[in-house]
């Protein structure tokens, strides 16, 4: 849909300088039906004849045929259009100009129809006889042929690979439409519309072939289909070309996109020969890149995370917004009441799963839902089902001492304060000063009376106060995981920021490790939670906090859903603990992509069997390379080196290194 | 933070006693853990003790808020009760008034409450009396002053206004800025 509206924008522009295309076109035509090749435009260029007669009658028999039902509404909708007709040039460029664009699409549906055919022939002949009468009444305003001149740019991009000669041939003929020629044209355009009306149906044909093949995801019968048809790679200069040429039409990256995905899951078999995986990669990476508007950086990060077609879906579903949901906050009142109270207002809602009991989605609202009395009053607060997660798996109990180290806005903060029920104490700590205001209005509006505010950097923090039994550190993320929310992550994203950010989640987890009281009863524990989905926001900085800090250890989220986080990931290999940490896609598991591990802070007494343990893990899980490259080191040649080293340090402190006779002993052996 | 000083306290219960009248000693004595009323940065926050030893650990600067915000102590001296003291004060309220459905959206835009929208009204309650105004499903909405006695309401037209707003749970979006 937002394509067409594209189109329909686009519709009155073009006036001046491509406004011969209309005879181009003709003339295009005849030369294409003496050749009795046939390429994609001109049957494009037909249909476009059709939109030109738009009589009721015919845009009713159109409307007969069995299009996809998205398709017939849209026709109900011209129809009313043309009824209203006036003999405006302007008028007609517009409507014109909406049904190009209406029948393009109609086109790419009819391209998934295989009864569309039967009905097609007696159309055409319909529209024949009209197309003159009309024709001459439209023709004489200029604004008319810049209504047609729109079809061409729209049309070659979509076209196949043919389409460039075809474009070639119109250009010589240049002289305008007259009232003197304009006959002659239009029966050659009738002419060439008859024969493409045959070669259309041929292509259907083959088309609902393909479509078949589509649906199974690369079917054997590919092999079968003509060699012509089959999806060509561009080559590097070609893509150079296209750059310049200000980028391909979004129906061809659309369906390059589709070829690439197929070839690639099926290389062997269905990649051309000579060209090797990393071109139909590149080539797709690019295209994605330009079809969802990421930059080229994010694009290859995001790609690289799922096996190719999972990448796509992935891409797709940030597209589309994920559902509302609710959190009932269970300090004011009870799930149950909250439904009914928000149907009586008109609130289309259902609870959201069995994880969770507190959560309701809604489906549609009559009423503003952040603005309802019950808002108001504090019964439910509007957070993303992602953010219940982290919550869930801290599972603070009453009485206890917890920490959220990021809490603004305090959607996490006040559902920590409801599971304690108003018992014991929550700080909610956020870096930024002005997102504090609302964190305590929300805070104050949910009831939470047990909630200290405070603004320190959390990299602080076990400074200011330390000894929690639980820690929540939902950290400052790139936000990939939410990019249906917040589409301005695309482009703003470079490596430096995620340089940054993993830098800064890793200053913080350590800090917030320090924070946990490994003494707690109840607790000692640490969740650190993203809102991304790449992993050196998350595993790489799960595994660092490991390596760091040896008496916390991973343990299980106990969610029953989401996926096991990576152990490997590109030639880096973490911790096999990682595994118990949890991904969340918006594409699997219809929620923002989340990340959620939970570590338990050990004493650091008991660090030394922690150590040792770890010690017994590494050789089981990872390869024995590492032992012995580490003991490679040990050897004596270091210890020269070693002692230069402390005799600097020893200088750098003002103290008088001893004398160096022994180094020189050393080196020789 | 510090505790209030003697004109402090009294002007704030002076001002609570307005809405909650007696039921003001619940407040100060709790039978299940001693809270007390902190000043910090002129707002007033009514908070445990047990929580108010563990914030006295935020530096001055970084505080924001701790416990319940009742209100705030103008420059001139008076007190300002905010719409976050409601929890308690509707607690303990005395006297009430419940408005009718169509009338609580007007009400939570910031409006008075007219005699058209009334649903029912504590008996006997006095002119220019703080009182608590409830949804008809006795959710707190927030408080005002009556602008006439109970027994003069019974005359006045529909659109003569019964009780003058002032606070309400909308300024929680509204004045999200100014209010903390």
């Amino acid at each position: 849909m937002g394509r067409r509206a594209k189109n329909k924008q686009g519709a009155p522009e073009p006036l001046d300088p491509k406004c011969l295309d209309l005879s181009r076109k003709r003339k295009a035509g005849n030369d294409l039906n003496d050749k009795e090749t046939a390429p994609r435009p001109p049957k494009k260029l037909k249909k476009t004849g059709h939109v030109k007669t738009k009589s009721r009658d015919s845009i009713k028999v159109k409307a007969k045929e069995p299009v996809k039902t998205k398709a017939i509404p849209l026709k109900g909708k011209q129809k009313a259009r043309v009824d209203s007709e006036s003999s405006d040039g302007w008028e007609h460029v517009e409507e014109q100009a909406n049904l190009d664009a209406s029948l393009m699409d109609d086109n790419f549906n009819d391209l998934d129809m295989e009864d569309d055919e039967p009905l097609r022939g007696p159309v055409q002949e319909f529209q024949f006889s009209e197309d003159d009468d009309e024709d001459e009444v439209i023709l004489p305003s200029k604004a008319k042929k810049s209504k047609q001149s729109k079809r061409p740019t729209k049309i070659i991009p979509t076209a196949s690979n043919n389409s460039s000669d075809s474009d070639e041939e119109e250009s010589d003929e240049d002289d305008p439409t007259t009232m003197a020629n304009m006959e002659a044209r239009s029966r050659a355009l009738d002419a060439k519309a008859a024969a493409e009306a045959k070669l259309d149906a041929e292509e259907l044909q083959q088309a609902a072939f393909n479509d078949g093949d589509d649906d199974l995801d690369m079917d054997e019968d590919e092999d079968e289909v003509d060699e012509e048809d089959r999806f060509h790679l561009p080559t590097a200069a070609e893509r150079e070309e296209e750059k310049k040429s200000g980028g391909p039409d979004v129906h061809l990256v659309q369906r390059r996109m589709r070829e690439c995905v197929r070839v690639l899951s099926r290389f062997k078999k269905l990649a051309q020969p000579g060209r090797s995986r990393s071109e139909y990669t590149d080539q797709l990476l690019a295209d994605i890149a330009s079809y969802y508007g990421y930059n080229d950086f994010l694009a290859e990060k995001l790609f690289l995370l799922f096996p190719i077609a999972e990448a796509i879906e992935f891409f797709e579903s940030n597209e589309v917004s994920r559902p509302v949901t609710i959190r009932t906050n269970t300090l004011r009142t009870r799930r149950r009441d909250l439904a009914q109270t928000l149907v009586n207002r008109g609130v289309n809602l259902e609870p959201i799963g069995k994880w969770t009991n507190v959560g309701l989605q809604v489906f549609e609202s009559s009423v503003p839902i952040g603005a309802t009395p019950e808002y108001l009053a504090g019964h439910y607060m509007l957070q993303a089902a992602s953010s219940f997660l982290p919550v869930i798996v801290l599972a603070p109990e009453p009485n206890e001492r917890i920490l959220d180290m990021a809490s603004a806005p305090g959607g996490k903060t006040t559902h920590i304060a409801a599971l304690l029920q108003n018992t014991g104490v929550v700080f909610a700590n956020d870096a930024n000063k002005s997102r504090t205001k609302s964190l305590t209005a929300n805070v104050h509006r949910l009831g939470c009376k047990n909630v200290i505010v405070c603004s320190h950097d959390g990299r602080e923090f076990p400074k200011v106060m330390g000894g929690f039994d639980r820690v929540l550190l939902d950290a400052p993320c790139s936000g990939t995981g939410v990019i249906s929310k917040d589409s301005s992550v695309k482009v703003n994203k470079s490596e430096r920021d995620f340089t940054l950010l993993s830098h800064l989640q890793k200053q913080l987890i350590l800090c917030a490790i320090d924070s946990v009281s490994p003494e707690s009863k109840t607790g000692g524990y640490l969740v650190y939670s993203t809102c991304s989905v790449t992993v050196d926001e998350n595993e790489a900085v799960v595994d660092y906090a490991l390596k760091k800090r040896p008496h916390a250890r991973l343990v299980d989220t106990r969610l029953e859903f989401g996926r096991e986080g990576y152990t490997k990931y590109r030639g880096k290999t973490f911790h096999p603990s990682v595994r118990l940490t949890r991904r969340f896609y918006p594409h699997v598991h219809n929620m923002d992509g989340f990340f959620v591990a939970k570590f338990k802070v050990e004493k650091k007494g008991k660090e030394h069997p922690v150590a040792t343990q770890k010690v017994e893990v590494i050789p089981d899980g990872l390869e024995a390379v590492e032992d012995t490259e580490a003991a490679a080191f040990d050897s004596d040649e270091d210890r020269p080196y070693l002692e230069d080293a402390k005799r600097r340090r020893m200088k750098a402190k003002g103290l008088r290194p001893p004398p160096r006779t022994k180094p020189p002993q050393s080196l020789p052996l | 933070m510090r505790p209030l000083t003697e004109d402090e306290s009294k002007t704030l219960f002076t001002k609570l006693t307005n809405y909650i009248g007696k039921n003001l000693i619940h407040l100060i004595d709790r039978k299940d853990e001693p809270y007390c009323f902190r000043l910090h940065k002129d707002r007033v926050y009514y908070v445990s003790e047990s929580s108010m030893r563990l914030g006295s650990s935020i530096a001055r600067p970084n505080l924001v808020s701790l416990g319940t915000c009742f209100g705030k102590f103008s420059k001139s001296g008076k007190f300002k009760l905010h719409i976050s003291s409601l929890d308690y004060i509707a607690q303990y309220a005395k006297y009430k008034v419940w408005i009718k459905p169509n009338g609580e959206m007007p009400f939570l835009y910031g409006n008075h409450v007219v005699k058209a929208h009334l649903g029912r009204i504590t008996e006997d309650t006095p002119e220019h009396q703080g009182l608590v105004v409830f949804s008809m499903s006795d959710v707190p909405l927030g408080f005002g002053v009556t602008a006439r006695s109970t027994v003069d309401t019974r005359k006045m037209d529909p659109t003569s206004i019964i009780v003058f707003h002032q606070a309400d749970v909308g300024e929680y979006l509204r004045d999200e800025d100014t209010l903390f």
